[in-house]
């Protein structure tokens, strides 16, 4: 075990995949002579080469289409968005090529691509630059989407994405970036796409939150704990294909749910998951689901709107004491 | 042949490591606004009647297999026509009929298997070129499990991997980044092989195609952009779409090799994509026009009020099926007896296939479920 970054634990991810395999390549903005935007490839240009590292001019349409064409010819393409608030200039790539090609071709091309890069709010760069994409993504047939909340999935993760031969959505943050913690270096350090971590066993509520989401889960949790309940916190890590075997055997047993997520709410991964717990496990619950989002408005600029625009800490906290009918 | 000017230095040998543009020097003074500028390129052109079998190394067995391919394009599509009226074939069928120089012409000159090709939803004519069967590709028409794309992918989505034919593809223009990185993957894996993407002129007015001839210039692939200008987007005349209607001249903005064909002459098309060919081999991508027409409307459901009978009659007297027929008795490569024989050939061929793609089942209900995602290593993805 190492002490890395998020980026850190990225770059470690990448480049143990492409010493193990030449066909892996990363392309995007900024990703080799500036050294990534946000320093997650940086060193990777010295390392593999302009062959493997390579710039792209700001034309995400243009280099998102040419790594599913290379994709469908064999390569392991790796597309850096600076971050997925770009994203949606490639949009038609990723969802009408990347995702239905593999379904429109009858099987004969795969699409083995992940697209990674920064998602989700990051403080006060306003509405554009502030999206969660997850549920939008994970909408689309075809496409897997990914979003650790810490440098050790995010390692193991990321190394199973680049693996598998779908296309991967591999959404990171620009505010976890510099996040440090224990990151295993065996080689071979896979988790399985679509397995959620049970980052904290408890009894009385559940709590289901990825991402950024997911530090708030377990402060609230903290708090519970001191106040003699007993939280389970629940981080999906894979929000499609979604891991729900695990989520219904927790309601199980604590009869209560709360979830936290930043996407904004309507249609969100919040409904979804909302709707799946009510069809498998309705009559195990006591008490109707909560959730705690983002506004359902675009991110706003001003400091204390984009705050309170974000999922609040004590609205989950007080969420899970309204489930349990606790005050 | 003429050489295009480039407005720009000579390329250098070394691989960019960066994204830059290629007249982005760093010193000041190439920043310098100077008193006047200027710019002047020239392009390849292949004009109709220009070539002959010989001089571009076809065997008259080859000529007489090109006008064999362009007639089974011929009859499938008249065949497919039939069958939408029958209720047999849905959704759009979009025919190109009169284009079929373009794709009999490519397959001659490029090497199939090795070379890649992708195109837009008008796409049976270069699936039946590069290989695909008539069976495979009417089936698919007809939803069935014996179609190309076990009935996935309609008339818009002929793919063929075995022939490399990536795709038919229904998004204007969204397939030519992907063809892009085709010949990216050509480079990387040094196969030495050439990708070539086909888009109409309408697509043409898309972002992605210009994002992706920057891209393969700035790469340098192996690759041929190629807009088969049949004149009209839909029911939009091309000079009512767009400032500059000579597109070869776009490739002088991209700084790659330009040139253009008259698609109605299927050797014009087959020199100008030898020649393509070899530039790419040597990673000088070339952005091509090919000039054609397409005699029938963008799909099955267009009256043709933007264009006279007339102008269509005439147009007709150009057709490359009975310009190639010509060309073969002029220069007695077989007598016209052994071309009718051949029509005949084809016409079976055809209604084998239509007697395939009646007979080939549907697709179960459960295979809605079947080919989303790759489960070879991930089996928890069910």
């Amino acid at each position: 075990m190492a002490i890395l970054q998020f980026r850190e634990a990225l770059r470690a991810a990448m480049t143990e995949e492409m010493l193990r395999d030449d066909r892996v390549f990363l392309m995007g903005e900024e990703v080799a002579e500036y050294n990534g935007a946000y320093k997650v490839s940086e060193g990777m240009l010295e390392q593999f080469g302009p062959k493997r590292i390579i710039d792209t001019p700001i034309s995400e349409n243009g280099f998102c289409g040419l790594g599913v064409g290379a994709a469908m010819s064999g390569l392991r393409p790796i597309i850096e968005f600076m971050t997925f608030n770009f994203s949606f200039v490639a949009i038609d790539q990723i969802i009408n090529n990347a995702a239905k090609i593999r379904y429109m071709s009858g099987g004969q091309f795969s699409v083995p691509i992940v697209f990674r890069g920064a998602n989700g709010a990051a403080g006060q760069l306003a509405a554009t630059h502030n999206t969660s994409t997850e549920s939008i993504y994970s909408t689309i047939p075809g496409l897997i989407v990914i979003a650790p909340s810490n440098p050790d999935d995010a390692k193991g993760l990321l190394k199973s994405a680049i693996r598998n031969d779908n296309p991967v959505i591999f959404l990171e943050s620009e505010v976890m970036f510099g996040m440090k913690g224990e990151v295993s270096d065996e080689p071979d350090y896979l988790i399985p796409i679509g397995k959620a971590r049970i980052a904290k066993e408890g009894t009385d509520v559940t709590i289901v939150a990825h991402s950024k989401s997911y530090h708030i889960a377990m402060r609230v949790a903290e708090r519970l704990d001191a106040q003699g309940y007993s939280a389970e916190v629940i981080d999906p890590r894979t929000i499609r294909p979604l891991d729900i075997d695990t989520i219904v055997e927790s309601i199980k047993k604590t009869n209560r749910c709360v979830i936290i997520d930043e996407s904004n709410p309507y249609a969100s991964i919040s409904s979804e998951i909302t709707f799946q717990i009510q069809d498998r496990a309705f009559d195990y619950l006591d008490a109707p689901i909560k959730r705690i989002t983002a506004k359902d408005v675009p991110a706003p600029y001003a400091k204390n709107l984009i705050e309170y625009y974000m999922p609040q800490e004590e609205d989950a906290y007080r969420a899970c004491l309204s489930v349990m009918y606790a005050k | 042949m003429a050489k295009q000017t480039k407005p720009t230095s000579p390329r250098k040998a070394a691989p960019r490591r960066k994204a830059a543009p290629k007249t982005a020097a760093p010193q000041a003074p190439e920043y310098t606004v100077p008193d006047t500028l200027s710019f002047s390129a020239t392009f390849d052109t292949y004009p109709a009647g220009k070539y002959g079998h010989k001089e571009l190394g076809l065997s008259e067995d080859q000529v007489i297999g090109m006008y064999r391919n362009m007639l089974l394009q011929r009859r499938f599509e008249e065949r497919a026509a039939q069958m939408y009226g029958k209720q047999k074939i849905a959704g759009f069928l979009h025919l190109c009929i009169g284009q079929e120089a373009i794709s009999t012409g490519t397959a001659t000159a490029i090497q199939i298997g090795k070379d890649s090709v992708i195109t837009a939803y008008r796409d049976h004519g270069h699936a039946l070129a590069l290989g695909m069967s008539a069976n495979a590709g009417m089936a698919e028409m007809f939803g069935k499990v014996g179609g190309c794309s076990k009935g996935k992918g309609g008339s818009m989505h002929f793919f063929d991997k075995e022939n490399g034919l990536f795709g038919g593809h229904g998004i204007v223009g969204a397939h030519v980044p992907v063809g892009v990185g085709m010949a990216f993957a050509h480079k990387y894996k040094e196969d030495g092989g050439v990708a070539i993407a086909f888009y109409g002129d309408g697509a043409a007015g898309q972002g992605a195609v210009h994002e992706a001839a920057n891209l393969m210039s700035i790469y340098e692939l192996p690759a041929i952009l190629v807009v088969e200008n049949n004149q009209y987007a839909m029911g939009t005349a091309v000079h009512r779409a767009f400032g500059q209607t000579e597109f070869s001249h776009w490739a002088a903005s991209y700084d790659v090799r330009g040139s253009v064909a008259d698609g109605m002459d299927v050797f014009a098309v087959v020199k100008a994509m030898q020649d393509a060919a070899a530039h790419a081999r040597e990673f000088r991508p070339t952005m091509m026009e090919i000039r054609t027409y397409r005699y029938r409307g963008h799909s099955m459901s267009d009256p043709q009020k933007y264009r006279t009978k007339e102008e269509l009659e005439a147009k007709k007297n150009e057709d490359p099926i009975i310009r190639l027929k010509a060309y073969i008795l002029n220069h007695k490569i077989t007598d016209e007896k052994t071309l009718d024989a051949i029509d005949e050939d084809v016409k079976d061929e055809i209604m084998a296939a239509v007697e395939f793609a009646e007979k080939s089942p549907e697709p179960d209900l459960d295979a809605i479920y079947d080919d989303i995602y790759d489960t070879r290593d991930y089996p928890f993805l069910a």
